[in-house]
């Protein structure tokens, strides 16, 4: 919790704010928060109270649950039903219903063996300790947690593990926000770039949003002031029409990133083509396990293909997560769709916007 | 050998008597319990009364600060305690799975001894159980907690009033992170012990400060966030908190920041909430405060009409939002 931090002071937020009023001038600004965690922390700091009217913030397809296709959620209770494996999780998707309305915990309580791991390294120790069982981990997340579960992977293989494999089921962020763009999924006039995510990419990957759309982009932390100093760099730039991507979480974000976290991703993986929800397949946006690793990879391992799924009628999460729609103008939000009864995953995870709207609701 | 417990010792026959007296009748002495009538024999208490059930299940049995027998004492006695009750009596059922280590039953049994010790409460009746291998979790434990109330009026969740100061006897989420470290094993915030500890002690103090006061309730399970919601719904009320004025330990924001938790929701078991009319805070502050179960006590809101039902959290950076409850158990997130 904030409560304490220097980052979430009334002291150091109020003089940001006003600065981010004064350099919009009563300029309108739309911008697009790609990251789950920042959606959550805008609300949870009750900063989304404070911006002033002529800001807008549009949540965008950074909650790595809630990108996870239906068929990804399909194809992953399938391998749970299976009663030679056991699934191990993070805890996050444990609630996502699939296309069928089940989910994993549905599934544990009809006799599946399912387990929730904190990092992947804790799969890699229920394998070791199920000897009897295929451990499957569900490799679900972005640049954040790929590099992770690359080193399970290394792990299992320089040990030799031979019941332990990875559905890699992992996308990466820049290439979502280029097909947003590119096909013009949502109106928006700035990023706020996921902090997380660039801990480990850096800020390179960004670029193409300021050289080839001209729209500005600013990396942000997750404290109420990382947030408002994010803003008041991307409002900058629109006041002076001149859109670039800066980096304003440098106490975490160094420019070139984690180049060590990204040379295991490029040990284990290779760009591969993903499925997005809301987005579709988009080439390359993807991590596939290598050929040399085909051991550890799910996929080939239970010689799995992702199975054709109809999408969930009137269910609006992929137009919640590229950004088409605000959750409330989703004909099942608050309806048929709560945290008790979550119709898409948006619902369900932590930092999907649904939930934050649902759960914090508009003061 | 390990000594281990058998089915036959939940059978009722010779098997089951060695167990209660070597283990149960020794441990928990009492002249009361030692008659060994089906149902125990207590003296008239004067008054009204206040009674509370409830079942320990808690993975694993020990846990930095506590184990499920403190728990299990505790837990009971501090539910009779926010009644303003002292409590006197506890009962306790022991479901025990085959195989579960004789030692282990020991150490739990000595926890609930100096629980029971510290609040002063009788362990008085009790049974035990013993399932098949895999029919439980190693070990169960229900105790149900008599006690006399002594506050007129009884706190109760329905009796918050718009004008009321709301207080917590300490920092929050602590139990919730030392079980969530030692369950998964998890090294950074291996230091946090549970707050695990009776009330009855600090709730007569409270009761000496104050002439009235409205509520008293611990918030174990789904932490202080769901049972202010609790209590802003029962008493059809608004509870207004400062997020700058709640005590949380740091290493324990810190794990919460890293799992995606949020400690308002996290079990705590030695905490209570307070509301009571704004002149008598301080007052009862100083109370809680001169009291070793709540050196960290503090002020953390106030009772309103602004939106009844609700709790409304208002941010240290100024910004205000609704602290609402859970659909169920918090789950760690994904990046």
């Amino acid at each position: 919790m904030s409560a304490k931090s220097p980052y979430a002071s009334a002291a150091v937020c109020a003089p940001l704010l006003e600065r981010l009023t004064g350099l919009l001038d009563g300029r309108k600004m739309r911008f697009m928060e790609v990251c789950g965690t920042h959606t959550a922390a805008i609300f949870q700091s009750g900063l989304r109270a404070m911006l002033p009217g002529n800001i807008r913030h549009i949540s965008g397809p950074g909650c790595p649950v809630c990108v996870t296709h239906d068929a990804e959620v399909a194809l992953y209770l399938d391998l749970a039903a299976n009663p030679d494996c056991l699934v191990a999780t993070f805890g996050d998707l444990m609630r996502v219903p699939g296309p069928a309305g089940a989910s994993l915990k549905h599934a544990s309580a009809a006799g599946a063996k399912v387990e929730i791991a904190y990092s992947p390294l804790d799969a890699l120790t229920i394998a070791r300790n199920t000897p009897d069982r295929q451990v499957v981990f569900l490799g679900v997340g972005f640049e954040t947690t790929a590099p992770a579960v690359a080193a399970a992977i290394l792990t299992a293989s320089s040990e030799g593990l031979q019941n332990f494999s990875v559905l890699s089921m992992h996308k990466l962020v820049a290439p979502a926000i280029h097909k947003l763009l590119e096909s013009h999924l949502c109106d928006v006039d700035a990023f706020l770039l996921p902090g997380h995510v660039a801990t480990i990419t850096g800020v390179q990957p960004f670029q193409f949003i300021a050289e080839q759309y001209h729209k500005p982009a600013a990396v942000g932390g997750f404290e109420p002031a990382d947030l408002l100093v994010a803003l008041c760099s991307m409002a900058s730039m629109l006041a002076d029409g001149a859109p670039a991507i800066t980096n304003m979480y440098p106490r975490a974000v160094a420019e070139t990133g984690n180049p060590r976290a990204r040379e295991l991703m490029r040990q284990v993986f290779e760009p591969g083509p993903a499925l997005w929800r809301g987005l579709g397949e988009i080439a390359g946006s993807g991590l596939s396990v290598r050929n040399e690793f085909a051991a550890y990879d799910a996929m080939k391992k239970f010689q799995l293909t992702l199975p054709k799924i109809a999408p969930v009628t009137a269910c609006r999460c992929g137009s919640v997560l590229t950004g088409a729609i605000e959750p409330p103008q989703c004909p099942l939000f608050a309806k048929k769709c709560t945290p008790a009864t979550p119709v898409g995953p948006c619902m369900v995870s932590s930092e999907g916007s649904c939930a934050a709207y649902f759960k914090y609701g508009d003061y | 050998m390990e000594q281990k417990i058998l089915l036959d010792e939940g059978s009722g026959g010779r098997a089951s008597q060695r167990l209660i007296n070597t283990i149960f009748l020794n441990a928990f002495d009492n002249s009361i319990l030692a008659r060994m009538d089906d149902a125990a024999a207590l003296p008239q208490i004067d008054g009204p009364m206040a009674m509370s059930t409830d079942s320990y299940t808690v993975s694993p049995l020990f846990f930095p600060g506590a184990s499920i027998g403190s728990l299990a004492v505790n837990g009971t006695v501090n539910d009779v305690s926010m009644l303003g009750a002292k409590p006197l009596y506890i009962t306790c059922g022991f479901i025990l799975e085959e195989g579960l280590p004789l030692a282990t039953l020991q150490r739990v049994v000595e926890d609930m001894v100096t629980a029971a010790a510290e609040s002063g409460v009788k362990i008085v009746t009790g049974d035990t159980k013993v399932v098949p291998s895999g029919a439980c979790d190693k070990m169960f434990i229900n105790t149900t907690g008599l006690g006399q109330i002594f506050m007129n009026p009884a706190p109760s969740g329905h009796a918050a009033r718009p004008g009321d100061a709301v207080l917590v006897s300490g920092a929050v989420g602590d139990h919730g992170i030392a079980v969530f470290t030692a369950r998964e094993n998890l090294s950074f915030a291996s230091s946090v012990k549970s707050d695990c500890a009776p009330l009855a002690d600090l709730v007569a103090k409270v009761a000496s400060a104050a002439p009235t006061v409205h509520v008293l309730r611990d918030p174990t399970r789904g932490g202080l966030a769901t049972t202010l919601n609790e209590i802003a719904e029962q008493s059809g009320i608004c509870v207004e908190l400062n997020e700058e004025s709640l005590p949380v330990h740091a290493e324990v924001a810190d794990a919460c920041s890293f799992l995606g938790l949020d400690p308002l929701y996290l079990a705590n078991e030695g905490k209570c909430i307070c509301i009571l009319p704004a002149e008598y805070a301080d007052a009862v502050l100083q109370a809680m405060r001169a009291h070793p179960r709540g050196r960290e006590a503090a002020i953390i809101g106030r009772v309103t009409d602004a939106q009844p039902g609700k709790v409304i959290l208002h941010t240290a950076i100024g910004g205000s939002r609704f602290l609402g409850m859970l659909e169920g158990a918090q789950l760690p997130r994904i990046c």
